[in-house]
């Protein structure tokens, strides 16, 4: 059942529970004034009364103990409404009796019984609903003591409830001792004030108003009640005297002791609100200028923020933020004043030589109201500032100003070097993460260019009887620019490039694809290795910028001639192996590296060669990453190694060279994973 | 890491570089070199006796002065090279755009030579 359906069966239940207490109570009075011997036995008002608190409880329970949405003065709210709603009815039924006039009816006992019970039923009413609400009051901040206090108190008020009832006979001592007890409690309970100090200022006022109220219709209904009983009982004492409920003067007593301390607190609070309000608010910017970290876009907003807090917080009448930016040039924020006079304050203070102002340190609270005066028209007599630092280094100053000579006292001062001090981890923060994003950013375009590299190295190379080649190539976290390719020009002639772009990351990948494009396209029109590069320096001349440059070694391999041409455009010397004589060299001859000469004299430049090759002879194709790789000592692979290990398995094939050249880098290296780009491509003529 | 250490001798402006030579520390030898020709120097000597090492980039930096310097009519002298440092430049070609000496004497003397 929702809570809606338990509110509804709990009001049907007051309303049947009251309505049988109503005509138990008439007949039984009606019978009493009669002489007769009633047929309803005496204890089903009392019974029913019991039954009608019960089902009021519940219902007031569900309706505001639960509700979940009700602020403070909300409750005291709920407690006023249905105060006025039973004042009104009550005071309706007044009007009905004053119209009745001198009619023998409101004269009549039974009639006196009728409005007494109304008026009971809604006292009753009111009197639970208020005390549910300051049970909510009561147990707002929530400990296991107060709960436990609580819970004793409800069962002792529970247990006069039923012991009303019932009149269950207790020894006199043990039935007062009892109530002290319930006194005790009920005051011990009323001690809990803790919410009055969340009311704002407003608000405060709102309750007290409220409270007045509350005690008005208390009184009111005591009052009614308590007239009308005394008019009954003067002639039948057989009718439901509330008084006689030790429950309902309990009840009473507990509403109206809670809403004396509370009104009494709010009022001695009254004055001191302003300032818990403040202090208050300086939480709150205080963690705003901590927050606006996460949730601001720029550093401009936290600037904003704590200019704003601090103001507020201390009560400036003008304020001014500056923060240095790079190249010296400052921005200012202000507050209430021109940049101008801004400026002239903060040269008349650094012209004055006035310590303790600008800089950090010293008594910030000291009267500096004449050396403020001193300043033509300057309406400010007292100046708090502080320097903003990120990482130790100072970003700006704050200052604050007031018209008043000593106006910020110690305690304005920590706060606002806190609220400085946390502006200062805020900026150094998103500065912080600016940096990481940018890391990130960068890293992502690394991938970016790695995926790029990867894919413009081929797939295949192209294969050709007269030979066998495998080709490796690995790079570095930083991604550089190693490429090597092969092109089959026509049925006996296959060209091979090795190249490597300087520089690293995106650029490196970049010019690598153009080197790419080259190949490709001048490759096929069968030049010579010479004019190949002197053409490709022509087409990279206007691609790479200051500074860049791409090495490379061409060779275009001529299968029916069994003759290669090669030229050698900067690229580490390539290792060739004759098998004949058992011999090996560098192919050193002469040439510069593309892009290095941008006029048409790069011919001048660059040599080519051509040689024959016989079955048996290795040529091993690499990049500086190999000869250069270093040991733990910090010596290099270097040519002689590499010679040495090509020495090592001439008589493998290619794929097994060049496993085993790697291998013997990485046992050099002795890590898997050197740190640079490295690549090789060998070439075994069958 | 590097250093590096400016020097005016006799109207020459004595560039040494000591330590080795990457893609960042190649940006300072760059900025010497810009400020050397920035403050009107027609001949440059750069010491490389204690230069250890330099990568494709520090080789860059001395490749995109050649032309500027041949508009301006700068000379630069390089002088003192150790065998690896040498190579390097050599494998790239860029022996034959510089003009490379071994001893200082040698340097002072050609680049005089040359801006005659």
């Amino acid at each position: 059942m929702g809570n809606k359906g338990i509110i509804r069966l709990t009001s049907l239940g007051a309303a049947i529970a009251w309505i049988i207490l109503f005509f138990s109570d008439l007949t039984i009075l009606f019978s009493d004034t009669k002489g007769l011997a009633s047929d309803i036995p005496l204890w089903v008002p009392r019974v029913m009364l019991d039954l009608y608190v019960i089902f009021l409880y519940y219902h007031y329970k569900f309706r505001i103990e639960k509700d979940e949405n009700l602020s403070f003065t909300d409750l005291l709210w709920k407690v006023f409404a249905t105060g006025l709603i039973v004042t009104v009815v009550s005071l309706s039924l007044r009007l009905v009796i004053f119209l009745l006039g001198n009619t023998p009816l409101p004269g009549h006992i039974l009639f006196g019984d009728f409005v007494y019970l109304i008026n009971l039923g809604l006292f009753l009413s009111f009197l639970i609903a208020a005390y549910t609400c300051w049970k909510r009051l009561i147990v707002y901040h929530k400990s296991k003591w107060l709960i436990r206090t609580w819970r004793f108190f409800e069962f002792l008020l529970l247990f006069i409830l039923v012991y009303d009832s019932f009149q269950i006979v207790l020894n006199e001592g043990v039935f007062i001792a009892l109530n002290i007890i319930l006194a005790l409690v009920a005051l011990v309970l009323s001690a809990n004030m803790k919410w009055v100090a969340y009311l704002n200022f407003k608000q405060k006022w709102t309750s007290l108003l409220l409270l007045l109220l509350t005690f008005f219709y208390l009184g009111y209904f005591f009052y009614t009640v308590t007239r009308q009983s005394d008019i009954i009982s003067a002639e039948s004492t057989s009718f439901l005297d509330f008084r006689s409920h030790i429950f309902n003067i309990s009840l009473f007593g507990f509403v109206i002791m809670y809403s004396i301390f509370s009104f009494l607190v709010i009022m001695f609070n009254l004055p001191t609100s302003s300032v818990f309000e403040q202090k208050l608010e300086e939480v709150v910017n205080f963690q705003r200028i901590s927050q606006s970290i996460q949730t601001e876009q720029n550093e401009e907003s936290v600037y904003n923020i704590l200019l704003e807090s601090s103001v507020n917080s201390v009560f400036a009448d003008a304020a001014w933020l500056e923060i240095k930016g790079s190249n010296h040039e400052s921005r200012l924020f202000s507050y209430q004043i021109s940049e101008k006079d801004a400026l002239e304050i903060t040269n008349h203070i650094k012209t004055k030589n006035i310590k303790g102002v600008l800089d950090q340190g010293s008594d910030k609270t000291r009267n500096l109201s004449h050396y403020l005066a001193s300043i033509k028209g300057g309406r400010y007599r007292s100046v708090l500032a502080f320097p903003i630092l990120v990482k130790g280094e100072s970003i700006g100053t704050l200052a604050l100003l007031k018209e008043l000579p000593e106006g910020f006292t110690k305690e304005m001062t920590r706060i606002i070097s806190t609220f400085a001090n946390q502006a200062g981890i805020s900026i150094e923060n998103f500065r912080l993460m600016e940096e990481a994003f940018q890391t990130e950013r960068y890293k992502e375009e690394l991938k970016i260019a790695r995926t790029v590299q990867k894919s413009l190295l081929p797939q295949k190379l192209e294969q050709d009887p007269q030979y066998d080649i495998a080709a490796f190539s690995q790079s570095a976290d930083e991604v550089g620019g190693d490429y090597y390719d092969t092109l089959r020009i026509s049925d006996h002639e296959v060209a091979l490039i090795i190249a490597d772009v300087s520089g690293k990351g995106t650029t490196a990948a970049f010019h690598m694809s153009q080197m790419k494009g080259i190949f490709h396209s001048l490759a096929q029109h069968q030049l010579d290795p010479k004019e190949f590069m002197v053409r490709a320096n022509m087409a990279l001349k206007h691609c790479l910028e200051r500074g860049s440059f791409i090495s490379a070694t061409y060779f275009a391999i001529d299968t029916q001639a069994k003759k290669i041409r090669y030229a050698r455009a900067g690229h580490c010397p390539v290792l060739y192996y004759y098998a004949v004589t058992k011999s090996t060299e560098f192919l050193k001859d002469r040439g510069t590296a593309l892009g290095m000469i941008k006029t048409k004299e790069y011919g001048n430049f660059i040599d080519m060669n051509e040689f024959s090759y016989a079955p048996g002879d290795i040529m091993v194709l690499y990049t500086d990453g190999i000869t250069e790789a270093k040991d733990n000592k910090g010596e290099e692979f270097d040519y002689v190694r590499l010679e040495q290990t090509v020495i090592e398995v001439t008589d493998k094939s290619s794929r097994e060279i060049q496993e085993h050249l790697i291998k013997r880098l990485h046992d050099y290296s002795g890590t898997d994973e050197i740190n640079d780009d490295y690549t090789t491509m060998i070439v075994k003529f069958l | 890491m590097v250093h590096i250490k400016r020097l005016q001798e006799s109207g020459n402006d004595l560039i040494a570089i000591i330590g080795e030579i990457d893609a960042s520390s190649s940006i300072e030898l760059d900025l010497t070199i810009a400020k050397s020709v920035g403050e009107g120097f027609t001949k440059i000597l750069v010491d490389c006796s204690a230069l250890e090492y330099i990568s494709s980039a520090g080789l860059g930096v001395f490749m995109s002065y050649i032309e500027e310097f041949k508009d301006k009519n700068i000379q630069m002298v390089l002088f003192g090279m150790k065998g690896k440092v040498a190579n390097t430049f050599s494998i790239l070609g860029l022996a034959d755009l510089l003009h490379i000496c071994t001893s200082k004497e040698e340097a002072k003397r050609l680049v005089d030579e040359l801006s005659v």
